[in-house]
């Protein structure tokens, strides 16, 4: 009898801690939407596609503010991804015994480094980097739209290498904890039919492949909301251009730089909205990732033994 | 036994939960002892004069603790108009659409003043450079793009200049740096005014955005051939060269505490404060220079903060100005310091 009535406590108690996470994010969703009230009345859908941000005429459109976001994180995760499943892959299948944990913790290290840390480091050693690259582009690559415009060194390129090098440890850790709990059935298996290595590691990552996915989504969901490095070295002005020497800006960015100052209702307003849009769209991120999961897991043979991702607390 | 404990346990979790009724004034408690505490929000910029003059003050007056959060002009506007703070600060007067939104009528006053200056990077010129307003303008208009440029060429005879892009470099961050230093192109260019106009932020037709007077002038010093402007203090501090500026009166001036104070000695006051001495008249007077301001109610509910506050501003005024220069801001004339004295006379 006691012992039943703990139980039913315990269960109450957790209930109403994981219905907290749920009542938190529908109360973060709705205050965004109570405070950018006079930006949607007055823009409506209009918001989404215009370009013009001008808090002197009151005009706002966050165009620009998307693309950034997206086009750093889309090209932040070409890079980080092979980089960071190439670690993954070393820790877990090829490396020594003796340097695995040095290395895996190593990576984890990364993970841990303050934001700030990194936009300092981008702004000194990186920024310079990527200005003297951009001045020995030769004249004729220069023309191509994608590597148009001044040698600032700030500006796209410096935010989605800075980007990269924030998210490999994440991506790279989920990775190498999904490629451990492949069971070691899979890969006997694999070598008992007298596959090499890299086709016993192929099968590995196949039967891992939907939480790998999560890994590499959960680095997009990392790149979407930094603010802080990625301001540093992003250039800060709102234009929709792909090329990767153009100063550009982001969504968090812009949200950082003026919220501070704005006293204007309206452009308050417009900035709240922005962040409304961030989370609509980390949350549509987090939805087609789950989605694309689903329908990879169905493939799989033996879904139960499929690593139960940890990417699914992470990205929520 | 364990039900108990979850029951107190969640009884101090709703405890928790409760706002706070003194926290719902926010114009702080008196503690025990008689003691008064003041809290005001606003403007990054006078911070550092405003925590000495605190600081300074409570040494005479133990009893008067004053707070100041440094969260920028435009959160001090909004939350004095919401009367969660005593007082507020500012590096550009209130508009008068704002004014109209707070409870009751809201008097400036100047405390200090701050300048603005031009920094570049030009390989090869070490001496200071000129600039007039109109090319000031027309390099963050984006429409003088070398610096070989005549218009450059023409200030600055004797210099030579190389035939680099200009990279131009504003505030990523809204700040009154950039409100002052809009304020003077929009004076002196009809265009500028048109095109971009005045404001913590706005939107800049050229360059690329740094954030704070760090990130500016990091920048400018990174990037061959950048331009970028500072606060003066900020300037002075870091021991960066910069350029000087023509003002209104053709002379071209250094920046520095007196050509800053000068700026504010050349405008006529008028009685509500709100004036922007950019382009100011006087040989001697720098043309981007402004005031910051401390806003206070005229008709406080709170009538002993309110006695307590103005008795530290007339400190501030008078005794509070000589620690100005110390810290890189220039103080206020003498006409200025008595006209505000007066006023304060109005806060009942």
């Amino acid at each position: 009898m006691r012992r039943s009535s703990d139980d039913r406590t315990f269960r109450l108690g957790t209930g109403a801690f994981a219905a907290f996470v749920l009542l938190l994010v529908a109360g973060i969703a709705f205050e965004l939407t109570r405070q950018s009230m006079l930006s949607i009345a007055k823009f409506g859908l209009k918001f989404w596609t215009t370009s013009t941000w001008n808090p002197v005429s009151g005009d706002f459109g966050a165009l620009p503010f998307i693309w950034g976001t997206l086009y750093s994180s889309i090209l932040a995760l070409l890079m980080a991804t092979p980089i960071a499943l190439g670690i993954a892959i070393f820790i877990s299948e090829l490396s020594p015994r003796m340097l695995r944990q040095p290395l895996a913790y190593l990576t984890d290290l990364l993970a841990a480094i303050p934001s700030i840390v990194y936009g300092l480091w981008g702004v000194f050693v990186m920024v310079p980097f990527v200005r003297t690259l951009e001045t020995v582009t030769p004249d004729a690559l220069k023309r191509i739209p994608l590597f148009s415009g001044p040698p600032l060194g700030v500006g796209m390129l410096s935010a989605a290498l800075i980007l990269a090098v924030m998210v490999i440890p994440f991506t790279s850790s989920v990775a190498r904890e999904i490629l451990k709990n492949v069971p070691s059935t899979q890969r006997e298996a694999a070598y008992a039919l007298g596959a090499t290595r890299w086709e016993a590691i192929k099968v590995a990552i196949g039967f891992g492949k939907s939480g790998i996915i999560g890994a590499v989504m959960l680095g997009f969901g990392r790149a979407l909301g930094e603010t802080i490095a990625v301001t540093m070295v992003i250039g800060n002005s709102p234009q929709v251009s792909a090329s990767l020497f153009k100063p550009q800006y982001t969504m968090a960015a812009v949200i950082a730089n003026e919220f501070t100052e704005a006293a204007d209702e309206l452009y308050l307003h417009a900035l709240i909205e922005i962040g409304l849009l961030l989370f609509i769209i980390t949350i549509a991120v987090n939805i087609i990732s789950r989605l694309l999961i689903w329908s990879m897991k169905r493939r799989v043979v033996a879904p139960d033994v499929a690593p139960v991702l940890p990417a699914e607390e992470a990205l929520a | 036994m364990k039900r108990k404990s979850l029951v107190v346990f969640l009884a101090v979790a709703l405890a928790a939960c409760q706002p706070n009724e003194s926290s719902k004034t926010q114009t702080g408690t008196p503690a025990s002892g008689g003691s008064l505490t003041i809290n005001g929000a606003g403007a990054t910029f006078p911070y550092p004069i405003y925590s000495k003059w605190f600081d300074e003050y409570q040494k005479t007056h133990p009893n008067v603790r004053i707070n100041y959060q440094s969260i920028g002009s435009g959160g001090g506007i909004k939350q004095l108009t919401e009367q969660t703070v005593f007082f507020g600060a500012s590096d550009g007067p209130m508009t008068d659409a704002q004014l109209q939104a707070a409870h009751g009528a809201i008097l400036h006053f100047p405390t200090v003043l701050g300048g603005v200056v031009p920094v570049y990077n030009v390989e090869g010129v070490s001496a200071p450079l000129r600039f007039s307003g109109p090319l000031l303008a027309g390099i963050y208009l984006g429409k003088i793009t070398k610096w070989n440029d005549p218009a450059i060429a023409q200030l600055n005879p004797g210099v030579k200049l190389p035939a680099t892009d200009i990279a131009v470099v504003h505030r990523s961050d809204g700040s009154g740096t950039t409100y002052i230093f809009c304020d003077f192109l929009s004076k002196v260019s009809a265009d500028f005014k048109q095109k971009v106009g005045v404001a913590t932020s706005v939107s800049w037709p050229a360059g690329v955005g740094a954030k704070g007077n760090e990130g500016v002038s990091g920048l400018v010093r990174q990037t061959p051939g950048a331009i970028g402007y500072v606060e003066l203090i900020y300037a002075l501090q870091t021991k960066i060269s910069f350029g000087d500026v023509q003002n209104s009166a053709g002379k071209f001036v250094t920046a520095s505490l007196e050509s800053v104070t000068a700026a504010a000695a050349g405008v006529a006051m008028p009685d509500d404060f709100r004036v922007s001495i950019t382009n100011a008249d006087g040989a001697s007077a720098y043309p981007i220079a402004s005031f910051t301001w401390m806003l206070l109610y005229q008709h406080p509910t709170d009538k002993t903060r309110s006695t307590a506050m103005v008795d530290f501003l007339k400190w501030a005024l008078n005794d509070g100005q000589k620690f100005a220069p110390g810290l890189g801001y220039a103080p206020l004339p003498q006409p200025v310091v008595a006209k505000e004295i007066q006023a304060l006379a109005k806060i009942q």
